[in-house]
């Protein structure tokens, strides 16, 4: 027969994590400060394009095109580090080996959509001139 | 506003009487047969009162192993709806040649299409899929439970309303006739207003939701709840592809789902996505649908692939050749099958640049398979063989799979395509694939794992006459339809003009009853294992002189898997474990800590599917109602914090005791 | 028993694993006889693997926006619609949501219920201000005529802003819900576990909008 082990407070089985307070690599991470960094950075790098649109800054859209697609991309970058705390180590990396690996399939799904119904309408769609005016 | 109030029209929206079919004697004949199947095995549980143990021990259980064994009931049931289906199909192809019409007019036999393919996918791979990663991957990686098992019995009971919704179509209406994947604009509604394209979506959607669910949760496992000591180059291979293919999984129901939230839009509302008017472009659904599409193939045949890897270490008493390899194929598939998507229309018009990268890129992908093919041959070299069940599917699987990936290859190739697509050929070229590797590997799993399960092994005779029918049926049927396909026949088509097709369709017809008398010996092996079950029995827990850690339990394990988490020093931890002579500890047996059973994944399921039938009539006020019910009662269920119990340490001392006795017994 | 040509490897017994079994056995150790806690169980590396799921599903949005963006069937287009005041203006409150919900965090860290209550109310009420204005918004396009019915833009529009506003619908609710629960039982640890991840749906749902003010709003207007 087999002894049984009461469970006493040493060898008590822990629960879910109830034991276990916000060090455990799980809490909220932040600090006042990099709140607030995140934050200013985010308010610059969301006014800058939403002058250069409003106010027809540049004369060339393709330009104010680029600026501010960089500076979303950049603005994106900021959220995730200084708000979604993102980082190479959390879950021994796994979350940002996922995030990787997303990317990758959103930069597919944008891009290679983009690329291939452009082919397409280029091939298949094709409208008398008059008819492939687009703007109204 | 009340003027024209309908009563009828408010409370039914638009189902009347007429939606049953009455006059169509083919479904008023299985209506019959399914009611009185249905009645008996209904009546027969109430006259058992088994209600209780069903919803105790099954329906509300959030125990892996249980959800596992439902998620492959489930599937073997639509095997069989299926598996109809396509007998339906391939006997009116063999009968309406020239002056013959068949039987099956082809407003009935475009129905009878679409739900095989969207069954067959969904209803049978998927969960059958599914429920094997469940059942065995946690107890590989030492586990007690995955990673949330509330989750997982919701998932499955939203995988099964989705199979309600879809089954409810052929009695109360009519089902989607716009192919498996409801290609617009045929399936907008300027030609589909019927609802079998909503029974279509919302059935999807329904079981969606529960694949998305599953993906993540058995990630999450295999990523947080390893045993000590296996590290992810320890993982079995099983467990590689079941983390591959939820990766996959995780990554395109997204997709599925916004897909046909949009082709719902344009359906419900009037949006123009894929309209052919006012801006719309339905080649867009074509592209998003087949990125979809494609990976999800992958999802299928790479658990597939585990499996064959499992049972031919096992079998050849050898440890898997090339594991490293095996891993690193494994993942490149897994990225590479989200580059290939366009092959499925090469015809469509993108041009030669952009079908060209997809075809280089659709070739390269058999280059990784062709390394694992090798992989499973060198193993076998010089194994010490065992002609088992499970192993004569690894035997099979291999020519017959490997045939089917060259006529792959042949379709990657733009211009080869354009003479073959959707012919008969591509339609066996992906039969050969899905049932060659898929149902084989699936079937392969079930011979294999059905003794962990149980506790017995399944007869071996009926299991290789099984097999035999499954390979000389699936060639039967398929061959002649690789030749006629050549030969520039069209799929899905309901009548031939020209009489010499008739020969080869009727060897493929022939074929087809091939195949059900191998899914017959498989059911009859059921049966006959189950009453010779004592003769059949395993105590060791481990009958085959396995590898991995499931075979360390016994059979079936107990609840918790593991009295003590296994420490992994070794892949193909078992039989490390055996060779040092490891011993099971017989004190010191704890309390475990246990997730509790709960109904709410059965209310939650059957709300949304309430929810997807009042949709699917229009019927608005019972869409709202169940709507809002659905929230309150995930509102509410978020309220209940009492999800888990432990086992007392007596109760583990008992069932382990048990199992001394089992193996003391043997010796 | 053959076994091949497949030692172990590795040679000593100790593996490695950041849960280390009890060392110092000479013979190698094949069951863990102490349980470990399993930290929170998975709860937010798994809904870290939704919200990528997610990404995918306004990744298709995006990509239907790119592709039928200009398709507006000799209607209106961005430039004749949209008004970028109000877009700033939605933009700030979602931007300062984000902050609010941080500073809520860092109340939870402190164990101040009270606080972290206030904190996510005012998250809550951004929120609905910002949800307020979509709809005055889209009410204000309808009846100009601008229905999602129009062309193919508006309806890639309505869709895509409309998800991206159905989400932070759910993601109120769940903070009202969130609230509720906080106040009942307090800051126990199921409780944080759920605000850490309402905390990066939320933060989420302010980076697709980064997504979506650049491309739908200002791409759109200057197109």
């Amino acid at each position: 027969m087999s002894d049984v082990v009461e469970p006493g407070l040493a060898g008590r089985p822990q629960g879910h994590g109830e034991a276990h307070g916000p060090h455990d690599a799980h809490g909220s991470q932040g600090t006042f400060r990099s709140y607030m960094t995140g934050f200013v950075l985010s308010v610059i790098l969301t006014a800058i394009p939403f002058w250069l649109v409003m106010g027809n800054v540049l004369d060339d859209t393709r330009t104010t095109g680029i600026i501010i697609m960089a500076l979303a991309a950049v603005q994106i970058v900021v959220h995730m580090i200084y708000f979604l705390h993102m980082n190479t180590k959390s879950e021994g990396g796994w979350t940002f080996l996922a995030l990787l690996f997303t990317l990758i399939l959103v930069v597919i799904t944008l891009v290679g959509s983009i690329w291939v119904m452009y082919h397409l309408d280029q091939n298949m769609m094709q409208m008398p001139p008059h008819e492939a005016l687009q703007k109204p | 506003m009340f003027s024209n109030f309908d009563l009828q029209q408010f409370l039914f929206g638009r189902l009347t009487l007429e939606a049953i079919p009455y006059h169509e004697p083919i479904l008023l004949v299985t209506f019959i047969v399914v009611a009185l199947g249905g009645i008996a095995i209904l009546g027969a549980i109430t006259w058992f009162g088994k209600w209780g143990y069903l919803w105790h021990e099954w329906f509300t259980s959030v125990d892996h192993k249980k959800i596992g064994i439902m998620y492959v009931v489930l599937a073997i049931v639509m095997l069989l709806r299926g598996f109809a289906d396509a007998v339906m199909m391939i006997t009116q192809k063999a009968l309406a040649v020239g002056a013959s019409e068949g039987y099956l007019p082809p407003h009935h036999y475009d129905q009878v299409f679409s739900a095989h393919g969207m069954i067959m996918i969904f209803f049978m791979a998927m969960p059958f899929v599914t429920g094997i990663m469940n059942y065995i991957m946690p107890l590989q990686i030492g586990a007690r439970d995955v990673a949330f098992p509330f989750l997982n019995n919701f998932s499955f009971w939203m995988t099964a309303g989705g199979a309600v919704l879809t089954m409810m179509s052929l009695f109360v209406g009519e089902f989607s006739r716009a192919t498996w994947l409801g290609f617009a604009p045929l399936s907008g509604a300027a030609y589909s207003p019927g609802v079998g394209v909503d029974y279509y979506i919302w059935g999807l959607q329904i079981a969606g939701v529960g694949t998305t669910l599953s993906g993540i949760n058995l990630i999450a496992t295999i990523v947080k709840m390893r045993a000590p000591g296996m590290t992810m180059m320890k993982l079995p291979v099983f467990c590689w592809t079941t983390l591959a293919s939820n990766a996959i999984i995780v990554t395109i129901f997204p997709v599925l789902t916004a897909t046909l939230a949009l082709l719902a839009l344009d359906r419900y509302v009037g949006t123009h996505f894929f309209t052919n008017d006012f801006g719309g472009n339905s080649m867009m659904y074509m592209n998003l649908i087949w990125i979809w599409g494609h990976p999800e193939v992958y999802v299928l045949i790479l658990p597939a692939f585990g499996i064959f890897s499992e049972v031919t270490s096992t079998f050849c008493s050898k440890r898997l050749f090339g594991y490293t390899s095996m891993v690193y194929a494994t993942m490149v598939i897994a990225l590479v099958s989200w580059l290939v998507w366009l092959h499925h229309f090469f015809t469509m018009g993108a041009g030669p640049t952009v079908n060209a990268f997809f075809g280089i890129a659709s070739m390269i992908i058999s280059i990784p398979t062709g390394a694992k093919v090798f992989n499973w041959l060198f193993t076998m070299y010089r194994g010490k063989i065992r002609f088992e069940t499970p192993f004569i599917w690894v035997v099979g699987f291999i020519p017959t799979f490997v045939i089917g990936g060259l006529t792959g290859v042949l379709l990657a190739v733009p211009p080869a395509d354009f003479v073959v697509h959707n012919s008969l050929f591509l339609v066996a070229h992906f039969h050969n694939v899905i049932i060659g590797g898929v149902v084989f590997g699936l079937l392969a799993g079930v011979q294999y794992w059905f003794p962990k399960a149980f506790g017995y092994k399944l007869d071996p005779f009926w299991g290789k006459a099984s097999f035999w029918c499954w390979l000389v049926g699936f060639w039967t049927v398929f061959g002649p339809l690789y030749v006629l396909g050549l030969m520039g026949v069209t799929r899905r088509t309901q009548h031939f003009d020209d009489p010499s097709v008739q020969p080869f369709l009727t060897v493929a017809a022939i074929g087809v009853f091939i195949i059900a008398a191998g899914i017959l010996a498989f059911l009859i092996q059921l049966v006959v294992s189950y009453f010779r079950r004592e003769s059949l029995r395993d105590v060791t827990g481990d009958p085959w002189d396995g590898r991995t850690l499931e075979w360390a339990t016994s059979s079936p394990p107990p609840p918790y898997n593991f009295a003590f988490t296994p420490v992994v020093h070794d892949l193909d931890a078992w039989w490390d474990m055996k060779r040092r002579g490891a011993d099971h500890p017989m004190e010191g047996f704890r309390p475990i800590h246990m997730p509790r059973n709960t109904g709410a994944g059965v209310v939650l399921a059957g709300l949304s599917t309430v929810l997807g039938f009042a949709l699917v009539w229009y019927i608005w006020w019972l869409a709202a109602l169940s709507f809002v019910a659905l929230m309150a009662a995930a509102i509410i269920h978020t309220f209940n914090y009492d999800r888990d119990y432990y086992i007392p340490a007596e109760e583990v001392v008992r069932l382990e005791n048990q199992r001394m006795a089992q193996l003391a017994g043997r010796a | 028993m053959k076994t091949n040509a497949w030692r172990n490897s590795q040679g000593g017994p100790e593996p490695m694993h950041e849960m280390t079994p009890p060392p110092g056995a000479t013979a190698p150790v094949f069951y863990e006889q102490e349980e470990h806690a399993h930290g929170d169980g998975g709860t937010l590396f798994g809904f870290w693997i939704y919200l990528m799921g997610d990404s995918l599903i306004f990744a298709v949005l995006f990509a239907c926006f790119g592709v039928l963006g200009r398709n507006y069937a000799a209607g209106p287009s961005g430039a004749d619609l949209f008004d970028l005041r109000l877009v700033a203006i939605n933009t700030t409150l979602l931007l300062l949501s984000s902050i609010t919900y941080g500073f809520a965090m860092l109340e939870m860290d402190k164990e101040k219920t009270r606080t972290t209550l206030i904190w996510l109310a005012i998250t809550g009420l951004l929120g609905a201000a910002f949800l307020a204005i979509e709809l005055y918004e889209f009410a204000h396009l309808i009846h100009e005529g601008a229905t999602p019915q129009r062309s193919a833009f508006l309806s890639s529009f309505f869709t895509l802003v409309g998800t991206h506003g159905l989400h932070v619908t759910f993601g109120i609710i769940w903070l009202v819900t969130l609230m509720v629960q906080v106040r009942l039982r307090g800051l126990i640890m199921a409780n944080k576990r759920r605000l850490m991840c309402l905390s990066m749906f939320w933060h989420f749902l302010d980076v697709v909008w980064i997504g979506v003010f650049t491309f739908v709003y200002l791409m759109g207007v200057m197109r």
